[in-house]
């Protein structure tokens, strides 16, 4: 009777012990684990996708290649990031003089329903020449913010209007189109600039 | 009796006329650095970003602004998780305690500004008004800068 109970103890003592194990792969390895904040862009010869730019010609992460890149994901109907950020970008442009012609710099939007190739046409014509704008159908769009890395989410708001969220990071690309960091939102021209020109000079360090 | 209501509204009418003007709190408040970007037609959002300082010894709470550019202003906050990505929402009553300033700039609170209802234009301004709990109201007249300022001054 009392090796019963003892035994009672063990079965119960080793369910409870694995049970914690369990949460604990559960919440750190398993599916229940968060999505790691380090989730980057692949490099560019890994990418497959096709967009328009705000020329109209046909695009994709082959026109990349042979210069340094900076991308990031955006759209025109935002009043308050995606102003500042080409802004931002803009006088980081500026700061590099002459050396920035070296540097593909491409807005790809999350809304293509309203960001036509003409809206983006206008929309950069307003910063930095160097700009390009890329947009796409919903499902070219969608393609390519996946292989960036990059979420983005409709949010109603008012009325029938809608505003976006999304991944608001500046990717920085090394001429042979490998991934080399990132500037974050709200980052100086202070530490952005030496991050684009890092990736500028990449270029001779590794051979393609 | 047609009389008595007439004085009766009248003397309603001082009274709020009276119990607006007798607030203490919001006629303590400075807006400075007010400004905002130009806008690409009238179909996108405007924004606008100022300081708002309460200079009294009363907290002040800020209930809505609106002004004639816009069918739909509100203050927004932009927010940016650890996940790089970025998201929008509009806020509240904001109140402002004595001595602070509430900054709306670009990357968190700003005057969203929907329903624009003539294109904003570089080099012209517009007037917003602010709306506070005490009943009373803060007018400010908006600079528009390029599309592609960043901050009062560029």
């Amino acid at each position: 009777m009392r090796q019963r109970r003892l035994l009672e103890y063990g079965v119960f003592g080793i369910a409870a012990i694995s049970f914690i194990l369990f949460v604990g792969w559960w919440r750190v390895d398993g599916p229940g684990a968060p999505e790691p904040s380090d989730r980057h862009p692949l490099d560019f010869p890994a990418m497959e996708f096709r967009l328009t730019d705000h020329a109209g010609n046909a695009v994709g992460p082959e026109v990349l290649t042979g210069r340094a890149t900076m991308v990031f994901f955006g759209f025109t109907f935002c009043p308050d990031v995606c102003p500042t950020t080409l802004s931002d970008i803009s006088s980081w442009l500026e700061m590099m003089g002459e050396d920035s012609d070296q540097l593909n710099v491409i807005f790809i939007t999350v809304d293509p329903e309203r960001d036509t190739v003409d809206a983006m046409a206008e929309y950069v014509g307003y910063f930095d020449a160097n700009i390009r704008g890329w947009t796409g159908t919903n499902e070219q769009i969608a393609v390519a913010a996946d292989m960036f890395r990059v979420t983005y989410e409709k949010v109603p708001t008012d009325g029938e209007d809608y505003t976006m969220n999304h991944t608001a990071s500046v990717f920085l690309f090394k001429a042979d189109g490998q991934f080399s960091g990132a500037i974050d939102y709200h980052e100086t021209r202070e530490t952005a600039v030496p991050k684009i020109r890092r990736a500028m000079t990449e270029k001779e360090e590794v051979p393609q | 009796m047609r009389m008595v209501l007439y004085q009766t509204l009248a003397a309603l009418v001082i009274i709020i006329v009276f119990s607006a003007a007798s607030v203490a709190g919001s006629d303590k408040v400075l807006i400075e650095d007010a400004w905002s970007r130009a806008s690409i037609g009238t179909s996108r959002p405007g924004v606008a970003y100022m300081k708002i300082r309460n200079t009294g010894d009363v907290a002040v709470t800020l209930k809505g602004i609106s002004t004639d550019v816009a069918l739909k202003p509100q203050i927004h906050r932009t927010s940016t998780n650890n996940q790089g990505v970025s998201s929008m929402a509009q806020v509240g009553e904001i109140e402002i305690v004595p001595g602070e300033t509430v900054t709306l700039e670009p990357g968190g609170l700003h005057a969203m500004l929907m329903g624009l209802q003539r294109i904003m234009k570089e080099g012209e301004s517009f007037f917003m008004t602010l709306a506070f709990s005490d009943g009373g109201e803060v007018a400010v007249e908006i600079p528009i800068l390029s599309i592609a300022a960043r901050g009062p001054e560029s």
